[in-house]
């Protein structure tokens, strides 16, 4: 902790032991519950075929792939919900907003047999996609819905509709508009909540796991590889496995960071 | 104007079809043959135990992640300090890192053979109990981050100048700025906590009547082709997170007026 305090740029008087505790207390926590597992988990990887194995690159490539078509249409859909949230106005709007976070909340296991019960091989509506590829698009989809909804709707809500009206009066179409002007400001707001959910559909375990069935080389994702190198006492594997998806996410995350700075740029 | 209509319906059938539909749908099947079939399964000695699980998690979990996310944002807010771009990248960590990575770093620490193995930590309660802080550590910290950013410091200077202690301070000056976005975090840190399965499902070894927590004894319910139970013990999850989303939108424009 000491060291923290002297390492403060130029401390005001008043700050005395205040800083260094707050800094110094969740440090600590942050070591023990974050760091400490982390670290034993990149000390016990080992095995490298369980990175190389083709059931292992299969699942890798399908978890990616599965995260990029995710987070593509996330882009566009999750742009139409916060459109028709903030600019539509219609009766229940309010619920549907609400609505948008259920994801959030409800817990993965749950939304997984949600899905498989309307969408499984008992749906009453004769539509059965478990076990296949779509199952954990559907998945991922349903997990990631609200980050894209989440980071444009606050800034359509701040946008100015003057810049549109004038756009429009100066002969522009609407979809010239839309693309020409509202556009370029909600981007970076779309290019965030993308990265998010595609950082989302990557680690996500619970709500495929009951729909995807699991079949190596089909429709097993990475977090479901890990857990079956787990299960079958092959836990070197598994952190090995276990790195690489770390590695990603925290190169998600980074990127995420860059984002955001790159998007208020404008405002410092 | 036909374009609107055109969103509005699209946007509106996507979140039926992805959303409503599915979970409405669990809700019919669970109360189909009434209330009192569903209300036997979920009162299940296994079923309550899990429940009891599940509140014992999140009792231990939700405290903790509090007070780390207050002291945690006000470090990151108000003292630069060496390393805070990554104690902040690490502070995100949880939010995108598998749950099943989790588990498995708990039980290579605490395990057989791991650093701090060789005590009762994994397959049982405490080893559950750290995956859960684990998952649900960064909400309290990103909710209140950017509230205290906005409140700048001149108000807790004026009071440093008045002569308040560090601990007034906080109390009468930076707490009541922060607490509406503390306890949206709480909210948020709790659903997930109520909800985590793939960490605590490699952590707790599923031990049914010990370990079981209630996100584990739903897909227990519905391997065994239990199908009343596992729909059942689904809903009394989806009403907690219901509840959880009323308490979000009551609190959210308290929050946005700040």
């Amino acid at each position: 902790m000491a060291a923290s305090a002297e390492a403060l740029p130029a401390p005001k008087a008043r700050r005395s032991a205040a800083p260094g505790l707050a800094i110094g207390l969740s440090t600590l926590y942050l070591s023990l519950i974050v760091l400490l597992p982390l670290a034993a988990l990149a000390w016990r990887a080992h095995g490298w075929d369980a990175i190389t194995s083709p059931q292992a690159v299969s699942a890798l490539k399908l978890t990616v792939v599965a995260s990029l078509v995710v987070a593509l249409i996330n882009a566009v859909a999750g742009t139409a919900i916060a459109w028709t949230l903030v600019r539509d106005r219609f009766f229940g709007q309010g619920f549907v907003n609400a609505l948008v976070d259920l994801p959030f909340a409800l817990p993965t296991i749950v939304a997984g047999l949600t899905l498989l019960a309307l969408y499984g091989p008992k749906s009453p509506a004769g539509i059965n996609v478990a076990f296949t590829r779509w199952a954990i698009l559907l998945a991922l989809l349903f997990v990631t819905l609200p980050f894209v909804v989440r980071t444009v709707q606050p800034v359509l809500l701040e946008l100015d509709t003057e810049m549109e009206d004038a756009a429009a009066s100066l002969g522009a179409s609407r979809a010239a508009t839309f693309r020409r002007v509202i556009l370029p400001n909600i981007f970076p707001a779309i290019l965030s909540g993308v990265a998010l959910a595609f950082a989302r559909a990557i680690g996500e375990f619970g709500a495929v796991v009951l729909i995807s069935g699991n079949l190596p080389f089909k429709t097993e994702v990475v977090s479901v590889y890990v857990f079956g190198r787990i299960e079958s006492g092959d836990s070197g594997g598994a952190a090995a496995a276990s790195v690489v998806i770390l590695v990603l996410s925290f190169g998600v995350l980074l990127a995420i960071g860059g984002v955001r700075r790159w998007a208020t740029r404008h405002d410092r | 104007m036909i374009g609107r209509y055109v969103v509005r319906f699209a946007a509106l059938g996507y979140l039926a079809v992805l959303l409503a539909a599915p979970v409405g749908y669990v809700f019919w099947r669970t109360f189909r043959h009434g209330f009192w079939p569903a209300w036997d399964a979920v009162t299940t000695p296994d079923a309550v135990h899990a429940l009891k699980v599940t509140l014992i998690l999140v009792a231990i979990a939700v405290p903790a992640n509090t007070i780390f996310g207050v002291l945690a944002a006000v470090a990151i807010v108000r003292h630069r300090f060496p390393g805070s771009g990554i104690f902040n990248a690490v502070v995100d960590l949880p939010l995108a890192l598998s749950p099943v990575v989790v588990g498995l770093a708990l039980l290579l620490l605490y395990g057989r053979g791991g650093w701090l193995g060789g005590h009762d930590v994994v397959f049982a309660l405490p080893g559950m109990v750290l995956a859960t802080m684990f998952v649900s550590l960064p909400f309290v910290v990103r909710e209140v981050v950017p509230v205290l950013r906005e409140i700048g410091t001149e108000q807790e200077q004026a009071a440093a100048t008045l002569g308040a202690s560090a601990v007034q301070t906080f109390r009468r000056v930076t707490w009541p700025a922060i607490r509406w976005a503390t306890a949206y975090g709480v909210v948020l840190t709790t659903a997930r906590a109520l909800g985590e399965f793939g960490a605590v499902s490699v952590v707790s070894g599923r031990i049914q009547g010990q370990t079981e927590s209630l996100t584990l004894y739903v897909q227990d319910r519905y391997q065994a082709f239990d199908e009343v139970g596992a729909y059942a013990s689904a809903v009394v999850l989806a009403l907690i997170a219901v509840t959880t989303l009323i308490l979000m939108t009551a609190l959210k424009p308290k929050e946005e007026t700040r």
